[in-house]
């Protein structure tokens, strides 16, 4: 697979730091778990938390902790075997909340062309995570966004201003950033999708871009 | 964030600290002396960490008993070739403040490092060339201007969502993502000066 659209380096940091919110970091996970080179960046991203938590001014410690922890590990059982990562067709972190396969997403169609798997989430977030399938052809109409919006392509291909957007590919992209992806000929273009909030659209726009934005 | 404290650990660094990767294969052989070593250097700084990040004293202690129940029990899993002993202990400690304080699931980057694990090829080059990187990331963090440290510092450090730091430091958030790309550009710049 190549990939030719990775993370932000802002999304990186963010990822690094854990300051994703649950639908923004399925997103971010899944392209990772597709991706070498942002896995190795992220590593980078790491090291910084790693050289602030070297450096930083220590706290006083509850003088009882050690002897707490020993006391703890003495006690532990013996590390379990690690568990056979789960096989199928989805990255784990994707497959955690839609099951193994693209061939079992229960859709619901939204309008012509178009259906979508909305993704419950565990908590209450002002985020949303769904998943469209849009036929071969079909244009989005051009809109920018509520808030900043993450697409990752798992299946077909679409292009924008911005390029081709392949399996794999991450649409990492700020609020004001306005785009018209036309989904390529021949396949259906199958992706998953965090926005930041809902989009507030009124009138005729609202009703055309209701589909593409959410709930 | 005075730059005083990173400069003093990068002079510090040969002198009194025990190396840390050996510790590890220590503990990964179940060894408990290694395993108090690390503590009494890391836990006060986890702690440090979750009270930064505006945990109570009880809970930080909390937090600190269980990422050092996770780095005994996983301590096989640490790959030298992968990153330093700090950055492996600061991502244990961010998950389970994911966890704990933002209670959200930190389960995604279980599933990406269980598949590093997988993936894992260790390679020797990487390996001679990680106490050279921990030097490079010390750099990088001395030369960083203060009003990029200032902010890497607000989300690693005090777990502010990045929103909020724009907020607080009243910039407008594309300022915080733009400050946030330098950082790691200068970062990446220094890593990779060792090839
Ligand atoms: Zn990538």
């Amino acid at each position: 697979m190549t990939i030719a659209h990775h993370l932000d380096d802002a999304t990186l940091m963010r990822y690094a730091s854990g300051d994703l919110d649950e639908a923004f970091l399925v997103v971010v996970a899944t392209h990772l778990a597709m991706c070498e080179q942002c896995r190795k960046a992220v590593r980078y991203a790491e090291e910084l938390g790693g050289e602030m938590l070297f450096a930083c001014e220590p706290a006083d410690m509850n003088p009882a902790a050690l002897n707490t922890l020993l006391n703890r590990i003495d006690a532990d059982e013996p590390a379990l075997a690690r568990q056979e990562a789960v096989r199928g067709d989805l990255p784990a972190p994707l497959a955690r909340k839609v099951g193994q396969s693209l061939e079992n997403i229960a859709w619901r169609r939204v309008a012509p062309g178009v259906k979508r798997h909305v993704i419950e989430m565990d908590n209450s977030t002002s985020s949303s995570l769904y998943m469209l399938w849009i036929a071969p052809g079909v244009a989005v109409p051009e809109h920018g966004h509520g808030g900043s919006e993450m697409t990752l392509i798992l299946s077909g291909a679409y292009r924008d201003d911005l390029g081709r957007f392949g399996p794999g590919d991450v649409a990492d992209l700020d609020e004001h950033v306005e785009h018209q992806p036309r989904v390529e000929d021949g396949a259906p273009c199958i992706c998953l999708i965090a926005t930041e909030t809902r989009a507030r659209f009124s009138g005729l726009i609202g009703r055309l871009m209701q589909p593409f934005v959410g709930i | 964030m005075a730059p005083s404290a990173v400069q003093v650990r990068t002079l510090e660094r040969y002198d009194g600290d025990p190396d840390f990767t050996a510790l590890m294969s220590r503990i990964s052989e179940r060894d408990r002396d290694a395993f108090e070593t690390l503590f009494v250097h890391f836990g006060p700084r986890v702690k440090a960490l979750m009270l930064k990040s505006g945990a109570e004293h009880s809970v930080a202690e909390d937090i600190v008993q269980d990422v050092f129940m996770s780095v005994w029990r996983k301590a096989d899993y640490y790959a030298p070739e992968r990153g330093a002993v700090s950055t492996w202990i600061y991502s244990i400690a961010r998950n389970a403040r994911i966890d704990r304080l933002r209670r959200q699931s930190s389960k995604p980057y279980d599933d990406i490092s269980e598949m590093e694990i997988e993936a894992s090829d260790p390679d020797a080059e990487e390996e001679l060339a990680l106490v050279q990187r921990a030097d490079k990331v010390a750099e990088a963090m001395v030369e960083l201007p203060d009003e990029q440290r200032q902010i890497i510092e607000l989300a690693y450090m005090h777990d502010l969502p990045q929103s909020e730091i724009a907020t607080r430091l009243s910039l407008p958030l594309g300022t915080v993502k733009s400050r946030m790309r330098l950082a790691y550009a200068k970062l990446k710049q220094k890593l990779e000066e060792i090839r």
